[in-house]
């Protein structure tokens, strides 16, 4: 459960940026976890609710964007999306490929509060 | 009505309170990344190649650091960073080969992280150091997350586990630099595990990194371990930019039982 590891992480970048820019509340908080990020979205919603506690974020709603997986095939040069076990080009079947999307683990936005 | 729990907020009203959205776009693991950036130019300022040991537990990793440190102990030094939730089990195991060992014991974490191996490399001194293996957290999942500003990784894959297991565990396989099959004497006696399988598993992961059959109980098998250790020390040594999962273009090796 290295979820709740991330989510303290996180809070910490959340105290700092809503310090920053002299926020008392942090509303509501933006994700994005793509299906290769090692992260599960419910777990993350779990240790967010442990995370904010006592923190400017403390009635902050998550949200977590997913996002598709989708690589890019080095041999033929086709594209399109795979599952995360079975990286293979979408056209020729080759695993000669590369991830473009679906690695992300992002702090895309918050909304703040004075 | 109260200015406490925000019930005096009506959709009437809303527009009136001072609120703005932040763009950020930084990454969740930012300040891991950062630390781990400190420890690897901490380890390449020192000449020192860092690995990161990743398997399920027991699968040997110990095991194959005492048999790598007693055949390689006369050409190359070792430091060994050894984590678990609990005992000193596995650094008296290293120590009692001659070899500095700092245990990191991480209470319920279930992964190492940078701020952990921060901390260790205090308590370690890095002059004439070659290779400084870090013995991660026996676990499939949690470890592949967290950069710990090491060169490589090296995935321990025992055959008594399962062909399947880089199916099971894409996130952790796709970031292996080295496969070892290791306790590969037991093929001859099970016939449930194929090493092409488990090789397949591993390109469906777009992965070329060698996969490699290893037995403790066999050294001849280790031979190629210790080529690759040998290459990747000189490499950067030579000054080859590496970070983990930075993986060859060509196919690799293929696993021979």
């Amino acid at each position: 459960m290295h979820e709740l590891s991330v989510c303290q992480g996180l809070m910490r970048q959340v105290e700092r940026i809503a310090a920053e820019n002299g926020a008392q509340i942090v509303s509501k908080i933006v994700l994005k976890v793509g299906p290769l990020s090692g992260i599960e979205p419910d777990l993350l919603q779990h240790a967010f609710t442990i995370a904010r506690e006592g923190t400017v974020a403390s009635g902050a709603e998550l949200e977590v964007q997913g996002g598709q997986l989708v690589v890019h095939c080095r041999e033929c040069g086709g594209s399109g999306e795979a599952a995360p076990n079975r990286l293979l080009c979408p056209d020729c079947g080759g695993w000669q490929v590369d991830v473009t999307e679906g690695e992300e683990l992002l702090l895309m936005s918050m909304d703040l509060e004075e | 009505m109260c200015d406490t729990c925000g019930c005096n907020l009506t959709p009437g009203n809303a527009h009136l309170v001072d609120k703005k959205t932040v763009d950020v776009l930084s990454g969740l693991l930012d300040e891991n990344d950062h630390v781990a950036a400190h420890n690897r130019e901490h380890f390449e300022r020192h000449g020192v190649l860092a690995v990161n040991l990743m398997s399920s537990p027991g699968s040997g990793k110990t095991s194959l650091l005492e048999a790598t440190i007693e055949a390689l102990g006369g050409e190359m030094k070792f430091a060994v960073v050894e984590g678990d939730l609990e005992t000193e089990n596995d650094a008296e195991r290293i120590r009692a080969h001659g070899v500095p060992a700092v245990q990191i014991t991480t209470g319920q974490a279930c992964h190492l992280d940078a701020h952990m191996v921060h901390d260790a490399l205090h308590g370690m001194d890095l002059d004439g150091i070659d290779v400084l293996f870090i013995e991660n957290v026996g676990n499939l999942v949690c470890p592949a997350s967290f950069d710990l500003g090491h060169h490589a990784n090296v995935i321990l894959l025992s055959v008594t586990e399962g062909d399947d297991k880089p199916a099971k565990y894409p996130v952790m396989f796709r970031a292996a630099d080295l496969v070892l099959l290791s306790k590969a004497d037991f093929l001859d006696v099970i016939d449930d595990f194929d090493t092409q399988k488990a090789e397949r598993h591993l390109r469906e992961l777009a992965n070329a990194a060698p996969v490699l059959c290893t037995s403790v109980r066999r050294p001849d098998s280790l031979e190629s371990w210790f080529a690759w250790l040998r290459e990747t020390a000189a490499a950067l040594r030579g000054g080859a930019g590496m970070t983990p999962g930075s993986r060859p273009a060509s196919p690799a090796p293929h696993a021979e039982p």
